[in-house]
């Protein structure tokens, strides 16, 4: 394993006005590792996800993929080093006005890594990895359940052999049974791939799953993070609350106040 | 001071608009001239915006072209000048009804679409999703839309003109008994290539605008359901208006002496 970072965060601040969202994050993920972001509704997951996509632009900090600082990227150089990512996310924001086929080939076709006409039979064969039939291919996302929504996301993440995957929330809104088949998958995948995997959740089930690491974000920074076998037996009363689900504690819902 | 504060509020905003606006239709019209092109996408909003527009349109300057017809009878008949009946016709068609009642029907039918179509893809992740997939949302998503739109609208009124002279022509003919050789003659006589060149130049301006605004309120939408109606809203409000405040200041250019 190589000793450089697959992503390495450093000192990452980003507000909106008076809000400090995120407060100074340094965090690493390794190549092959899968690495779950844990933390409460509102902490600042979602934002960092979105800087290291370059969706929102940090105030402060930097983000290097492979060694190379990401941030302030202009559009070309960051259209080439979004061809190293994927993403699930959470809604599985499938296009609506393209067949699930497309959906998944969409992003081989647009870097032309496989002809319009052989896309489909990209589609199916990613399709299949995710354990949907090939008749699937043909149905558009709105005649599809939530739990397909999310298979066919994951189908599409996977399209273009990614170096890295993001994943949001990504049990969110599935059933309990759902949720394992997802988790089982995103597993499989990404070991097939061999893609780094980068998690943000707060479903504590799926993030034993699929994390090597998990780290905890809380108050916009990363309180702790260490082996997800060894969580359990932290003794950080911030995590031992979360992961336990225990209304008291020293996390405070803005609800309360 | 009190006063004063809502005021510059206002203000400031109304700048702080025009600027995103200013800086949004230069970004699009940079994405139209430079490759990658999505060929595909253009055609469908062409059919889209140009075939299914066309009933609409139709039935539109039909009825503009019957009632102008009916109407100037009504007051040329006063002074015996029914014969300038066609010249009334064809040179409102071609100049002012013609751009003008295509421009704020495919408003009403087409900004509001794409204001709702590419709001709900912004509130449903659906373009982050395209951002992810290495596509230029300007690109895949506003471009095609505006070259569509500024190539469709003259074909639209052309065909329009056709259709609404035609209508005078019915109402002339079959309910005023103007002889059928003559009315066609006169029009033919009155209609000078000017005329119809000013009101085409008129719709592809409109249709930009058109698509424009549809295409701007939609990719700055907020709010999920709420946020995406009022989007639609105000992508058809501000091409009407825009319509009538481009159709002044073109036939100023065009017709002033």
């Amino acid at each position: 394993m190589s000793d450089i970072p697959k992503i390495r965060i450093r000192d990452l601040h980003r507000a909106f006005g008076p809000k400090v969202v995120l407060d100074g994050i340094n965090l690493d993920v390794m190549p092959g590792e899968s690495v779950v972001i844990i933390g409460g509704s509102g902490t600042g997951k979602s934002v960092m996800l979105k800087c290291a996509l370059g969706l929102l632009s940090p105030d402060k900090g930097t983000i290097e993929v492979d060694g190379e600082n990401v941030v302030n990227m202009n559009a070309r150089e960051r259209e080439r080093i979004n061809h190293k990512f994927s993403m699930l996310f959470q809604s599985a924001a499938l296009f609506d006005s393209l067949p699930v086929w497309e959906n998944v080939a969409f992003g081989p076709i647009a870097d032309k890594s496989v002809t319009r006409h052989n896309a489909k039979d990209l589609a199916i064969e990613k399709l299949a990895q995710v354990g949907m039939p090939a008749d699937v291919a043909d149905l558009f996302p709105a005649e599809l359940s939530g739990g397909m929504q999310k298979r066919v996301g994951l189908a599409r993440a996977i399209a273009g052999d990614p170096d890295i995957i993001f994943f949001d929330e990504p049990t969110t809104g599935l059933d309990p049974i759902m949720a394992d088949v997802i988790n089982d998958l995103i597993v499989k995948v990404t070991k097939e791939v061999g893609a780094t995997a980068l998690s943000i959740t707060h479903d504590m089930a799926s993030a034993r799953k699929i994390a090597d690491r998990i780290a905890m974000l809380y108050q916009g920074k990363i309180i702790w993070q260490g082996p997800a076998a060894t969580i359990d037996d932290c003794d950080n009363p911030y995590v031992q609350q979360f992961i336990n689900g225990r209304a008291d504690g020293p996390i405070e819902m803005a609800v309360r106040k | 001071m009190n006063i004063l504060q809502p005021i510059g509020h206002y203000v400031l905003k109304f700048f702080k608009t025009v600027g995103a606006l200013v800086l949004f239709t230069f970004t699009a019209l940079s994405h139209c001239v430079r490759p990658p092109f999505y060929p595909r996408a253009i055609l469908r909003q062409m059919v889209e915006i140009g075939y299914f527009s066309l009933p609409v349109v139709g039935l539109t300057t039909l009825f503009a072209g019957m009632v102008l017809a009916l109407q100037s009878y009504t007051g040329f008949s006063r002074f015996s000048a029914e014969g300038a009946i066609a010249n009334v016709v064809v040179l409102s068609i071609t100049r002012e009804l013609g751009p003008v009642l295509a421009g704020l029907m495919v408003a009403g039918r087409i900004g509001a679409s794409m204001a709702a179509e590419i709001g709900t893809m912004r509130v449903t992740e659906q373009v982050d999703a395209l951002t992810t997939l290495s596509t230029n949302p300007y690109k895949y998503l506003i471009a095609p839309r505006l070259i569509a739109g500024t190539a469709m609208l003259p074909i639209l009124v052309f065909i329009g003109d056709i259709i609404g002279v035609l209508g005078g022509y019915i109402v002339a003919v079959y309910k005023l008994g103007f002889n059928a050789s003559n009315y066609l003659q006169s029009t033919w006589e009155f209609m000078s290539t000017a005329d119809v060149v000013s009101g085409l130049v008129k719709a592809g301006v409109f249709g930009f605008t058109i698509t424009l605004m549809g295409c701007y309120h939609g990719y700055n939408s907020k709010g999920g359901a709420q946020g995406v109606g009022q989007a639609t809203t105000n992508a058809v409000v501000s091409a009407s208006i825009l319509i009538l405040c481009f159709d002044y200041i073109l036939t100023e250019m065009f017709f002033a002496k």
